[in-house]
Formats: structure tokens, C-alpha cells, sequence
């Protein structure tokens, strides 16, 4: 590794890779933005990327930067970039796709390179440019694969067949389609009846919630608090209990509900759902109870209150935030509830929003109809999340690891 | 002068104290061991029960009820007739009843040998009906007035059967067929190379790609939390949603990926991803990878903030270079929650159903052992065969969750 640790190697290395990043980034932003043909080529990039540490030293100054920008354009042009632009693109979205790339490599690697002598480097300073380097590929990374399905979800549903059909990559808005973007959408909720999942997806969410708070807050309460023979086992059962994957229940309850009638239900799943998140509450709120000091609560037994008088004057209040990140987690769990849904609803007067969902996976409806559908259930999940944001993040680390 | 000792028994109060603490449990565990604990027994008694799909409607006597001949007028004859069947082709009822109500001015002539009249009662004994069997009971009635007068038909009261039949579920029939029948077939071990690499590799994957993105996150700047919250996305997002997105995206005909990896050059021909036999194994696990790792990333990122500064400026001050500080600092901090996880993420990817059940249905080499337990059990329909994989499933977990508490239980303090 000593070998790397000039200057001059460095500086190009790493210009060259970041070059490589971007070009691959903006050929995959500008495909999926204009659906035209955008190739890197990765002799190229080399080449260039290795040219923009010179171009970006401080000795350089300003005009090192705008010729490089000048001369990225210009290649891109031409057609010796880094980046291969297809025919038949127009000159405009070729200049365009120049000028991202000068921006998205010279700033970059200016910063990246800063204070980075020619000569020999310092372990210390080497791998700072390193890790400036990692760091700048992991965001634009990461960022990519998150954000790449769900912007093809989006996108998909305000498509139509045709489009579809005739280039899978173009993702531009025909804006002249005005209204009729949303045809999908129309279609979902005055053919498919999403609007009546929609709402049996709330209220059953709702129910669950309220229902796994009523069940789990006393119990909690007592595990946190509450001396008694057996507590230990009790704490480390739910634990146990927490990891019974749901299929191996789901086939005695699928026989049993089909004995008793439950099946094809509302009510059957609002029975089944809170006992799925009871335990992981339970043992979510258990952690918090136990944070909350006990003397406030021995100072209101001394006052005459009772237990429980004292769980809903003095301990529930103290706990509404762990409460409400509960619930939040609660919701999602019941919200994004697939395979009870899909297993226990046949009626598709009663599905709830996810069973509707898998049941628009078919051949015979079209592909943007699928996606508006998860669409439709993904939208509200991700309002309430990033409006909670915090609570949220909070009921995920609190006990959450189960997916 | 006596010295104080501890009280060596409950005391009243310490009795009041468990009761108040196991009544308020007790919902809960009512709640959670019938749906929890009753149906993990009743996997292991069906385990060993040959039952199928079929077996879940038991056989019941069907009748029908007519009274022919037309009766028009006060005195004219017409005929009762009660046809039965069991409603199952292969499997007996015992003791079967019938049990009827008689309209008044209905007057029967000549029972069968098998009925009796009771006032307006009609019943009539049929004994055990085989599989598929047909009865026929005609009696000879005459029609009087008042039958027209009350306009109640023969047939408008139900009649009432009893009989019963031997239900699969509570019998004493008992078979190893199940067991034999999974562990016997090649698929196993097929389906186990599946589980064991989709479980090792998705659980190390998100795990080490958490770690990364916790790294990228744990500086503020400006869209840090946003950064963050957007990071979370694959995780919140329901499941059905994002797994037929990656349908959508990597789909061989019309898939965006296979578009654009055409037109970079980098493939000839568009890729099947979720249908060939190698890659849609690595596929599902990458999913895997991609929605989990915002979870060990969150808990990652919790407990690196929480690691104090002063021993990287410390190290700093020493000359630790950034790669030293990470590997020799922060990686023996984060050691305990990292095995945490590891179990954790570990024990709920080897339970993960719906995620490959969606992308590939089990499919081209993805069949895990939960998704074998839906197939044995809903497409083949054989629920035994089903159930006898949950209790494999259920038996390694006991294992998993043994090491689980031994390890785990002392991090947590449990």
C-alpha cells in the first residue's frame, strides 16, 4: 500500500474511480430520466478521471476547474467523454448530461483532494482522501438502491400499456396527459374497490393498535414492576415467543378458523392481529417502564393511590412517547400484514389493502395497475413515518428487530 | 435485645403484590397461549395426522324433501320422499337421523320400517351411511283439508340430521407418512442448501451493509436526518409493495434493469433474474440484504453515537490513523450489538416467509423451508406433510433460541 501513498498516485487514483462512479450514476440518472441511451465507457473515465486531479489543485485555481468543465462538455459532445451519449439524442440533453458530469466530478474531487500535497503523503492524510472517497460513493450508492424502486413504482403507475411496452426505461412525464396520468389510480378505486381496502386497512390497523395497548400496557407494567415467582420465565417467554415464525402458526389457525367460521372475516383477523404484536409490545414497553424512575410512583402509593391508579395517573403519562412509538410500530406491522391476510381473505368484498394488493398480480392486469396498487399502500405508511419520524426511529431501535 | 432477620416467607403483601402482578398478565397470556401455544401443539399432533386440504370439510348427510303426486284437492294421496347422501365419496357416517316435522292435514299411511311417528314427528334411523351412499324413504300420505287451509308445505319445514363421522382431526389414526415423505425426497436438501444460504448470507449482508451505512451517517451535516429517514424507506414500506416492485424492475421482458444493463453494454441478453436456477437464490437474498439493513443500520447507528469522542481524539493525538481508530476503536464498541443483531437477524431471515414468497412463489431453486411449509400444505394440498416441515422448522428454532437466550439474554440483561 506504501506505493500509493504519493501525490501524484493518489490523486489521479482516486480522481479516476470517482469518475467511474459518476459516470455510472449519471448514465443510470439521465436513462431513467429521458429513456435515451447513455453508456460509460470505463477506458475513458480512467483517463479523465485521472486528468481532474491536476485540473482541481489549489495551484490551479479558478481556471483549472472551468476548463475541465469546459473540456468535459466539449468531449461529451463530441463523443469522447466518459460518458458515450446514443444517437439520437438531442445536443441539448447532451450538454446537460456534460455539465452534470463536470459538476458531479470537479466539486467532488476538489474536496476529496484538499490539502493533499504532490509528494509524499502521511498515512493520516491519505486516508483521509481515502475515506472522502468511500464516503462519497457510499451516499451516492446507497442512495441509488433505495431510491431507484421506489422511483420505478411511482413512475410505472402513471404510465400505460403502451408506453410500457415500447421502452421499459423511459421514465419522463408526458405532462400533456394531464388528468389522465392518474388513469391507474382512477381505475383502482372505481373498479377494484381500493377505496373500501383502503379504509378496512385503517380501521384494522386501528383496532390492532388500540387493542395489542389494552392488552399489553398492564402487562408490561407488571413484568417491569410488579414482584412475583416466575417473572424471569415469564420476561423470557415472550422473548421465545417473539420468534415463532408466523407461517408455522398460521396453518392450525388457518384449520381452526375454517372449523370455527372465522375465516373470510374482518373479525377474525382483528382477533388474530393483536396477538401477533402483543408480545413484541409487550416487551417494548416493558424496556421503557423499566427506565422510568420508581420513586414517583412509590411517592403516589404512599399518597393512597392504588396500582393501578397509579399505572394511569402516574406511569402512562410519563410513557406517551414510548407509547405512541409503540403504536407507530404496531401500525406498521399491521398495516404491512401480508401473509395472515392473504391466507385467512378470499372475499374480495373483505380484503384489506395488502391482500388487494397481490390480488392485482395477475396476467391480466396491467403492470402500472400493480404499481399504483402498492403505491396506494405505500403512501400512507411513508406520510405517518416521515411525519413521526422520530418516534418512529425510537420504536424501531426500542425492540424491534424483527422483520 | 433480638436482632431484626428478614421475613423467610411471603407476606401478605408481597401475595398481594404477584396477584395484582398475574392478573394483569393474565389477558395476555390467555390471549397469546391460545393463539401461540395452542396451535404450536396442535402443529406437532397434525404432524402426524395423514390429513389434507379435503379433510378440513367433514362428511355430513345431505337430504332433500319432496311431497310428490301433486295433491290438488281435500283427500287426494301424494307421497313424502326424503333423499339422503353423505356428502363425502370415500368416507362413512355413523348413526344417521332424521328427525322432521309433519304439516298438520298431512295423514302418512304406511311407515318404513325405519321411521316412527310421534305425534306430527317424523324420525327415521338410517344407520351408518358409507362413503357415497344414497338413501330413499317414500311414505304413502293422504292430503285432508286443513292441510290447505294452514298452506304450510311438506317441505318448508327443514328436516333435522344428526350423524357422526369420524373426523380426522380427533381420531387416533396416526401415521409417520408426513415426516417420511419430506425427509425422503431429494427436494430437502435442495430446500435446506436454500435456507442455509439465504439465512447466513442475507443476515451477514445486512448486517455488514448496516455498518457501512451507519458509518456514512454517523456525522451531522445538513440531510443527515433526512439521509436517514430516506434510508428507512425499504424497511417501512409494506413488503407486498416493494417485492413486486423488484418483480416489476428486474422483470426478463419489460424489467427497467435488464433495459438499462442492455443498453450500457454490459449484457447481450436480458437476464431472467427470479427465474434462473443460481441467481434467484442470490436475488432473494439481496432483497433480503437491501430491505433489512436499514434495521442494523438504525441499531448500529444508536450505539455509535453513544460511544464517547474523547477516545478518538485521544487516538488521534496518539497518531491513529482513521482505518485504526475504526478497526481498533469503534469495531471492538460495536462488537456486542453487532452479535446481537447477528443472532437476532439470524433467527427472524430463517422464519422469513413472505418476501421470497412474493418475488419467485419458492420457485427456481428459492424454496426455503417456510415457503415449503405453504406449498406442501396449500398447493399440494397435504397439510400434514406441511405441518411436519413447521415442527423441522420449529425444532431447529428451539436450538436457535436456546443459544439465543445463553448469549443474547446476558447483553441484555435479561
Amino acid at each position: 500500500m506504501k506505493f500509493l501513498r504519493y501525490g501524484y498516485i493518489t490523486g489521479p487514483v482516486i480522481g479516476a474511480l470517482w469518475m467511474i462512479v459518476a459516470g455510472f450514476t449519471i448514465a443510470v440518472a439521465m436513462s431513467f430520466a429521458t429513456g435515451q441511451a447513455f453508456r460509460p465507457n470505463l477506458l475513458l473515465s480512467l483517463v479523465w478521471g485521472a486528468l481532474l486531479w491536476p485540473a482541481t489543485m489549489r495551484a490551479a485555481g479558478i481556471a483549472g476547474p472551468a476548463l475541465a468543465a469546459l473540456l468535459l462538455v466539449g468531449a461529451t459532445l463530441i463523443g469522447v467523454g466518459p460518458l458515450i451519449v446514443g444517437a439520437g439524442t438531442s445536443t441539448v440533453t447532451a450538454v446537460i448530461c456534460g455539465l452534470l458530469l463536470a459538476a458531479g466530478t470537479i466539486w467532488p474531487v476538489r474536496l476529496m483532494l484538499q490539502d493533499m500535497p504532490p509528494g509524499a503523503l502521511t498515512r493520516h492524510i491519505f486516508e483521509h482522501a481515502v475515506i472522502r472517497f468511500l464516503t462519497g460513493t457510499g451516499y451516492v450508492i446507497f442512495t441509488a438502491i433505495v431510491a431507484i424502486p421506489f422511483y420505478v413504482m411511482v413512475m410505472t403507475s402513471l404510465k400505460n400499456q403502451q408506453q410500457l411496452v415500447q421502452n421499459p426505461l423511459d421514465f419522463s412525464i408526458d405532462l400533456s396527459r394531464g388528468l389522465d396520468l392518474f388513469s391507474s389510480y382512477v381505475e383502482l378505486f372505481a373498479q377494484f374497490n381500493f377505496g373500501s381496502y383502503l379504509w378496512t386497512s385503517t380501521y384494522v390497523s386501528v383496532l390492532t393498535v388500540l387493542i395489542t395497548l389494552l392488552f399489553s400496557v398492564p402487562g408490561a407494567y407488571a413484568v417491569a414492576r410488579l414482584r412475583f415467582s416466575g417473572r424471569t420465565a415469564f420476561s423470557r417467554s415472550i422473548l421465545l415467543i417473539y420468534m415463532v415464525p408466523m407461517i408455522v402458526l398460521a396453518l392450525p389457525i388457518y384449520i381452526a378458523f375454517s372449523m370455527l367460521g372465522l375465516r373470510n372475516t374482518i373479525f377474525g383477523i382483528i382477533v388474530i392481529y393483536p396477538v401477533t404484536t402483543i408480545p413484541v409490545a409487550l416487551y417494548m414497553l416493558q424496556g421503557y417502564f423499566r427506565g422510568l424512575p420508581a420513586e414517583v410512583e412509590e411517592a403516589g402509593l404512599m399518597d393512597g393511590l392504588t396500582r393501578l391508579r397509579v399505572i394511569w395517573k402516574i406511569t402512562l403519562p410519563l410513557s406517551l412517547p414510548a407509547l405512541a412509538s409503540v403504536s407507530l410500530y404496531v401500525f406498521m406491522i399491521a398495516w404491512n400484514e401480508f401473509l395472515l391476510a392473504f391466507m385467512l381473505l378470499d372475499d374480495p368484498s373483505k380484503f384489506t389493502l395488502t391482500r388487494g394488493v397481490a390480488m392485482l398480480n395477475s396476467s391480466e392486469i396491467p403492470r402500472q395497475h400493480l404499481m399504483a396498487g402498492a403505491v396506494i399502500a405505500t403512501v400512507p405508511i411513508m406520510v405517518l413515518f416521515l411525519g413521526l419520524e422520530k418516534f418512529m426511529t425510537r420504536g424501531l431501535t426500542a425492540g424491534a428487530v424483527k422483520g | 435485645m433480638s436482632t431484626a432477620t428478614p421475613p423467610k416467607t411471603t407476606g401478605p403483601l408481597a401475595r398481594r403484590e404477584a396477584r395484582l402482578a398475574w392478573g394483569l398478565l393474565l389477558p395476555t397470556i390467555l390471549s397469546v397461549s391460545l393463539v401461540v401455544v395452542l396451535p404450536l401443539l396442535s402443529i406437532f399432533w397434525i404432524s402426524f395426522k395423514p390429513i389434507g386440504l379435503a379433510d378440513l370439510r367433514p362428511p355430513a348427510p345431505v337430504v332433500r324433501e319432496s311431497l310428490r303426486g301433486r295433491p290438488e284437492a281435500p283427500g287426494d294421496p301424494a307421497d313424502l320422499q326424503y333423499r339422503l347422501r353423505n356428502s363425502s365419496q370415500d368416507k362413512p357416517i355413523l348413526g344417521v337421523t332424521l328427525t322432521d316435522t309433519i304439516p298438520e292435514g298431512l295423514v302418512l299411511g304406511e311407515l318404513d320400517p325405519r321411521c316412527s311417528l310421534d305425534d306430527a314427528t317424523l324420525t327415521c334411523d338410517f344407520g351408518d351411511l358409507e362413503g357415497g351412499q344414497r338413501e330413499e324413504v317414500e311414505i304413502p300420505a293422504t292430503v285432508e283439508a286443513a292441510y290447505f287451509e294452514n298452506g304450510i308445505d311438506a317441505d318448508e319445514s327443514e328436516p333435522v340430521m344428526t350423524g357422526s363421522s369420524d373426523n380426522i382431526l380427533i381420531n387416533g389414526q396416526f401415521t409417520l407418512d408426513n415426516f417420511v415423505r419430506i425427509f425422503d425426497s431429494d427436494e430437502f436438501f435442495t430446500v435446506l442448501w436454500a435456507t442455509v444460504f439465504y439465512t447466513v448470507f442475507g443476515t451477514v449482508g445486512a448486517l455488514v451493509v448496516g455498518l457501512f451505512a451507519a458509518m456514512l451517517l454517523n456525522k451531522s451535516f445538513k440531510g443527515q436526518g433526512f439521509l436517514r429517514g430516506l434510508y428507512l424507506f425499504p424497511y417501512v414500506a409494506p413488503v407486498i409493495a416493494v417485492a413486486f416492485t423488484w418483480v416489476t424492475l428486474f422483470d426478463p421482458f419489460s424489467g427497467s434493469a435488464n433495459a438499462l444493463l442492455v443498453q450500457m453494454g454490459i449484457i447481450d441478453q436480458p437476464i431472467n433474474f427470479f427465474g434462473q436456477r443460481p441467481l434467484a437464490l442470490i436475488m432473494v437474498t439481496v432483497f433480503e440484504v437491501w430491505r433489512y439493513f436499514p434495521l442494523s443500520f438504525l441499531f448500529i447507528l444508536a450505539r455509535m453515537q453513544s460511544i464517547d469522542t474523547d477516545m478518538y481524539e485521544a487516538a488521534d493525538m496518539d497518531g491513529a490513523s482513521p482505518f485504526q481508530q475504526f478497526w481498533f476503536l469503534s469495531l471492538p464498541q460495536l462488537l456486542g450489538i453487532l452479535s446481537v443483531l447477528f443472532l437476532l437477524r439470524f433467527i427472524w431471515t430463517f422464519n422469513k416467509f413472505d418476501d421470497i414468497f412474493l418475488l419467485t412463489g419458492g420457485s427456481a431453486g428459492t424454496r426455503t423451508l417456510t415457503v415449503s411449509v405453504y406449498e406442501q400444505a396449500f398447493a399440494v394440498g397435504n397439510i400434514g406433510a406441511g405441518a411436519a416441515v413447521a415442527v423441522v422448522i420449529f425444532c431447529v428454532l428451539l436450538v436457535f433460541s436456546i443459544f439465543f437466550l445463553k448469549y443474547v439474554s446476558r447483553e441484555e440483561g435479561l
